[in-house]
């Protein structure tokens, strides 16, 4: 494992740049606090509150763990309390709108490699789909489809379906067009119908870049999930609990949710790969 | 089988080509591929078609496979046009790359034309195996084309062009981006493969000793445009050795070949 000493070298140079950071930023109000108590005071104590501060500018990866493992082992996983349930919360808009997302993506793909009009229609508005701040999307959205009466999943998974579909439609175009002219020729000479040489080798050809954007796209869709989450004033899902955390001051609340967000992003990006990995696992030479 | 006979009982050809011209429209100017061929192909031949680069051999074969379409002439395979003649998968092809489909196992690839006839499970098997056996490469079915050797993995697009036993075998230059020594070996298989099987062969190639040594006739081009210069007869006995590329007859027929060329100014800078 030669990889694993400089990953811990600058996991390590991390942390003592947090904890650094945490006494610079945390020392003003320490200051002043330990001033206003009124007895005295050592450099020991200083750090000490620095680094366990209740309301800290910057909270410690301490403070955070044990945020987590209350909020993880003292509340059962249905309660609002623990994070699990806003994880789960936002994961299931997240993969509905993944989902959505893909299909959406798959079909706009499949139109504009099979007529080229399509591309010319659409493609500059796809991209332009992507140029909007989804800041300013979400809150539109959410409005609309409430007022339709879509409330709950639906709305944030469109959100996210927005975001995702992109990167699928770019690298599904560009895979099912990667082919090599001379396996459309041996197609031709086999006389195979525009369904055959879809299937048995434009999507064949096409799964390696789709897979790439996939990865892409589960992680943007989870952002979207979270950003949809903000403008709402959604009571459940991780952007509700970041919304609460900066509403109360509750920096650690807001750090912990980010590294279960990020701990989540990461568990669907390697679902993604292991779907991979079982498909198209043996068709290249190991690199 | 078809039969090589027409309706008359007479030989005819199984490629008959007339006056066939094909002309590509390039942004600047028109360029003459190919300028007034005539040539039959009879059913059993092994027919090369050598010249350099430019000659337009390639764009013959692609022509006769209905790949590009000629511009004047006419060109008949037993009767057909060639679109009639490709969409009754009259012809296997073998590209100057192997073409495997990466994320399919050999004996996937050879099974690819077969699925897209529609033949059942059971007949796609039983004639994978046997095209596999005749390229020599039982046992080697259930890996991936990076697995294999360039030579090997040519091969297996010979044993897929023949899967759906077509009766015409057009090939482009299959052994040119192979070394010599492969080259030999692979020369040989097919020599014996043609012999077995009694395929009608038309064969792309840049060498003069490859085209003797495989040939029943060989057709000498000369580029810009592409005319056929020679037809030359290579009566050699069909059962081939590479030790007969020693014997005067092979230097003779060689020879033949090399003096066409240079007519054509093939050497000329």
């Amino acid at each position: 494992m030669t990889r694993t000493l400089p990953v811990l070298t600058v996991t390590l140079v991390l942390f003592v740049l947090w904890y650094a950071g945490a006494i610079v930023l945390n020392g003003p109000q320490v200051t002043s606090m330990l001033e206003r108590s009124g007895s005295a005071w050592t450099t020991a104590d200083f750090i000490r509150e620095c680094w366990n501060m209740g309301r800290a500018v910057l909270p410690t990866p301490h403070q955070i763990v044990i945020d987590l493992f209350h909020s993880l082992f003292d509340y059962s996983p249905t309660n609002p309390r623990n994070i699990l349930f806003h994880a789960y919360v936002t994961a299931s808009s997240t993969l509905v709108g993944f989902i959505v997302g893909l299909v959406v993506g798959a079909v706009l793909a499949v139109g504009i490699v099979h007529m080229r009009t399509l591309e010319s229609s659409l493609m500059p508005w796809v991209i332009m789909s992507q140029t909007v701040p989804i800041l300013a999307i979400a809150p539109m959205l959410i409005v609309i489809l409430g007022n339709m009466g879509f409330t709950g999943v639906v709305p944030k998974a469109m959100i996210s379906a927005y975001l995702s579909f992109f990167p699928i439609t770019i690298g599904l175009v560009k895979g099912l067009r990667s082919i090599d002219p001379l396996q459309l020729d041996l197609m031709r000479t086999y006389s195979a119908t525009q369904s055959q040489v879809f299937w048995k080798l434009r999507l064949p050809a096409s799964l390696p870049f789709l897979f790439t954007s996939l990865k892409v796209a589960v992680a943007i869709s989870l952002v979207g999930a979270i950003v949809a989450e903000l403008p709402t004033g959604a009571v459940a899902g991780l952007g509700a609990r970041l919304l609460t955390g900066s509403y109360y001051g509750q920096m650690v609340q807001i750090w912990s949710t980010l590294v279960v967000a990020a701990v989540l992003s990461l568990a669907l990006v390697w679902a993604v790969g292991a779907v991979q990995r079982a498909t198209v696992a043996q068709s290249k030479a190991p690199s | 089988m078809e039969s090589p006979s027409n309706a008359h009982g007479q030989i005819s050809s199984i490629v008959d080509i007339q006056n066939l011209s094909l002309t590509f429209q390039a942004a600047d100017k028109p360029v003459v591929a190919l300028d007034n061929i005539s040539l039959q192909i009879k059913a059993g031949d092994f027919v090369s078609l050598i010249g350099p680069s430019g000659c337009g051999k390639t764009t013959l074969l692609r022509a006769i496979a209905d790949l590009e379409r000629p511009t004047g002439g006419s060109l008949k395979i037993n009767g057909k046009t060639p679109e009639e003649a490709r969409l009754s998968r009259a012809y296997g092809y073998v590209f100057q790359a192997p073409a495997l489909y990466p994320w399919r196992t050999v004996e996937r690839n050879v099974m690819l034309p077969l699925e897209i006839i529609g033949l059942d499970k059971a007949e796609r098997a039983r004639r994978t195996a046997e095209q596999l056996d005749l390229v020599g490469l039982k046992g080697f079915e259930k890996k991936f084309p990076w697995q294999l050797s360039g030579g090997m993995q040519q091969r297996v697009s010979i044993a897929r062009a023949l899967s759906f036993a077509p009766e015409l075998l057009l090939m482009d230059e299959p052994f040119g981006a192979l070394d010599e020594i492969t080259r030999d070996h692979l020369n040989l298989q097919l020599a014996e493969l043609w012999r077995r099987t009694g395929k009608t062969c038309v064969f792309v190639t840049h060498s003069i000793s490859e085209a003797v040594f495989l040939s029943t006739r060989i057709v000498v081009m000369s580029p810009r445009p592409g005319r056929i210069l020679d037809i030359i007869d290579c009566d050699l006995p069909r059962e081939r050795g590479l030790e007969i590329r020693e014997t005067a007859q092979f230097a003779e027929i060689a020879a033949r070949v090399r003096h066409g060329l240079k007519e054509g100014h093939s050497y000329d800078d």
